[in-house]
């Protein structure tokens, strides 16, 4: 502890996290992140978020003073730079329903490099991995994130990651209940599959009985919400500066998580427990209700996901406990996906899949979801041609009020560095009381094209 | 008395040379003796890694190319099947994006696909062995199905292949979910090694011809082909595999084949 705080104090470097015993120094100001992209504006509640950008780089330093420590003996390795640049317009038919929204399209514009180091040995490897996108519409969405920079090391049968990383667990397709480590990218689209990258210190073993990691996450990643010109948004605009965390370190609380997995013939499964602020927030008006405050609760979690693979059917299951927003609540996703291959002595795939939501959360005391109560219905094509390409189209549908909510994403490589993306985000039938309610008129199409380098 | 005994040593070496062999060994079994010995030159590889290249031609001629790297583990006993890593590299779109298989002998292979752009490990069906493997000629069966114990065999003839001699035996697959009736495989007399393999679809049509070519020889004992070349007869495309140097036994153990390992291949 002693040294990396000399150390720390020697280079001025940021401390990595309350765990190393530092007190946090005199606050910055708003805006002063290195990477600080988003424009000031006069009204108050839009004024660019705390100092989270600032902790995802102090984080930076780290990494980058392990790597050095790392790469002295091992200098001798590879370093690749890959990545993409995309050019994206996403297209709202309909007319806004609250006031300072934009109308019709948006186009953006994206680069993502990947910068990437292995040692000869292999056991050591170092990754960075910035995001980010421009919007020409809505600056609620042009938005610079680390996705991942870490320094990761093996040795026999354990492995060490530090740094900024995106970890993935789970097994269903229509809702990812059991994965947590990473705070969703709310602004990129509203499929949750795009996350910000965690701060983390990720210390696994692989056993013949399994893997174990343990994860210590310093640095709590604020959800990023819409701001007043954006679509997909509530009436009332969230503030971020309004945040508020069941946590006296704020958005500097370490979290822990735990997971163990494994494979037994046609099973795999997977046991996880999480400890530390919700990813998801609360949003509760203030007290002049002009807007919404987030609020984060300190929760325990523990999940199971399990699939089974016989044939061409993949059984897949997610659950989880969750404490800490009022009552103890179980929540679930299950179901199935059978897959034909070779259809009519084609070389195509068309895979068929069917999963259940329930969800047992107050949502008084709890942060909402739209998945409470739903079926998802829906259907995979893979052409399995030299273009790769592929389909994923279905249908969530709430069994109690019949909200529908549509998609679709095709795509297909042109070419050997090109790829073009189609999606389709459709409301229908939307109850005034669902939680979708507020983006009843935002049905969007998106169409991305993008270049690997 | 010469003449006799001139008349019996000679119907003595007449039994001996074909009679004989011909009681002790059907068909079948000269077969899967042949497929055997080509498949025991390679035993104690431990494991290997090489990089090759994919040429995907359609009937115009038009290439695509993917570049990947492969590396296996061997299992020895044969009732097991071997463990193989395959990692993309390009195009790009598709660079880290790896797939695990688990080999078995009847039983559904295991096999795992890891998608880089969510990190997500997905196990997938291994049903789907008829199918084309990224687009390519090649079947997913062609990659996995090596192993001496997925079929039987059948001895047909032998005939002058290049400048050798090859053993021509047909093989049909016992394992489930085949998108071939048989094949029909040629083996050399020198090296042992298989040169060339047709195979045949589920009407009994002749589909696809395999050439393995360029055939190196590693730590003077295993052979390997670095050209494999695969038509389409029915749609007139083609894939070769251009493979790179070889390594062996490089160290890669049990552990560099668990499905976590997946994430950790860049």
């Amino acid at each position: 502890m002693r040294p990396i705080k000399l150390l720390a104090q020697a280079f001025r470097l940021p401390p990595l996290c309350p765990l190393l015993g530092e007190r946090e120094g005199p606050a910055k100001r708003e805006g002063e992140g290195i990477f600080q992209l988003r424009r000031s504006s006069p009204h108050p509640a839009l004024s660019p978020r705390r100092g989270e950008t600032r902790l995802v780089f102090s984080s930076l330093w780290w990494v980058v003073l392990i790597a050095a420590f790392l790469a002295g003996p091992a200098v001798a390795g590879e370093v690749r730079v890959s990545g993409f640049a995309a050019s994206e317009l996403r297209w709202f038919p309909q007319s806004p329903q609250f006031q300072g929204q934009f109308s019709g399209a948006e186009p953006s514009l994206l680069l993502s490099p990947e910068i990437r180091y292995r040692s000869k040995d292999r056991d050591t490897s170092a990754v960075f991995i910035p995001f980010l996108r421009l919007s020409g519409r809505d600056d609620t969405r042009t938005h610079a994130d680390i996705r991942e920079a870490y320094v990761a090391t093996r040795k026999g049968d354990w492995d060490l990651l530090v740094g900024l990383n995106k970890v993935f667990w789970g097994v269903a397709e229509s809702r990812h209940l059991v994965n947590i480590i990473n705070q969703t990218d709310a602004i990129e689209d509203i499929d949750e599959e795009d996350k910000l990258g965690q701060p983390m210190i990720n210390l696994g073993v692989q056993k013949d009985w399994g893997r174990v990691d343990l994860y210590v996450l310093p640095g709590f990643r604020e959800r990023l919400f819409p701001r007043s010109e954006g679509r997909l948004r509530a009436g009332l605009i969230v503030d971020d500066d309004l945040a508020r965390f069941e946590s006296g370190a704020g958005n500097k609380h370490v979290d822990f998580a735990a997971r163990y997995s494994h494979y037994i013939g046609d099973w795999d499964l997977g046991v996880s427990v999480f400890h530390g602020l919700s990813r998801e927030a609360r949003l509760l008006p203030n007290a002049t209700g002009t807007a919404l405050a987030p609020r984060y609760d300190k929760i325990t979690q523990l999940g199971v996901d399990v699939q089974y693979t016989l044939d061409a059917w993949l059984w897949k299951f997610e659950g989880i406990v969750r404490e800490g927003h009022g009552d103890s609540f179980a929540a679930m996703v299950g179901g199935v996906e059978y897959t034909f291959y070779q259809v009519a002595d084609s070389d195509a795939d068309i895979g068929v899949l069917s999963e259940i939501h329930l969800d047992g959360r107050d949502e008084t005391r709890a942060p909402p979801t739209p998945f409470d109560h739903d079926l998802f219905l829906g259907a995979r094509l893979a052409l399995n041609d030299v273009d790769d390409t592929q389909a994923l189209a279905g249908a969530v549908i709430d069994a109690e009020d019949g909200t529908l909510s549509f998609f679709l994403e095709a795509e297909r490589r042109i070419g050997d560095s090109w790829k073009i993306e189609a999606e389709a985000r459709l409301l229908g039938n939307v109850d005034d009381k669902n939680v979708l309610a507020p983006f009843k008129r935002d049905s969007f199409f998106n169409f991305r094209l993008s270049r690997f380098f | 008395m010469r003449n006799s005994l001139l008349r019996n040593s000679a119907a003595a070496l007449l039994f001996a040379a074909v009679i004989a062999p011909a009681i002790a060994e059907t068909p079948e079994e000269k077969g899967f003796a042949i497929a055997a010995r080509a498949d025991r030159t390679d035993r104690g590889f431990t494991d290997s890694r090489v990089e090759m290249k994919m040429v995907l031609r359609n009937a115009a001629g038009q290439e695509s190319n993917r570049t990947l790297a492969l590396n296996t583990l061997e299992i020895p006993d044969e009732q097991v099947g071997d463990k193989t890593l395959i990692v993309f590299e390009s195009p790009a779109d598709i660079d880290g994006t790896a797939l695990l298989s688990h080999a078995k002998i009847l039983d559904a292979d295991d096999q795992w696909l890891y998608l880089p752009a969510l990190k997500r490990i997905k196990r997938i069906s291994s049903v789907n062995k008829s199918g084309p493997f990224v687009g390519s000629e090649f079947a997913f069966e062609d990659f996995t199905a090596l192993e001496l114990n997925k079929y039987t065999y059948k001895y047909l003839r032998e005939e002058p292949c290049g400048d050798m001699t090859c053993d021509v035996v047909e093989r049909k697959p016992r394992y489930e979910h085949s998108g071939y009736t048989r094949q029909v495989a040629w083996t050399d007399q020198r090296d042992f090694q298989v040169r060339k393999v047709d195979f045949y679809d589920r009407r009994g049509d002749l589909l696809k011809t395999l050439e393995q070519k360029d055939y190196r020889q590693y730590n003077d004992k295993f052979w390997r082909a670095h050209l494999l070349a695969m038509t389409n007869h029915k749609t007139k495309k083609s894939t070769d595999l251009v493979f790179g140097e070889f390594a062996f036994k490089t160290g890669l153990r049990d552990r560099d084949f668990v499905k976590n390992t997946l994430k950790r291949t860049r």
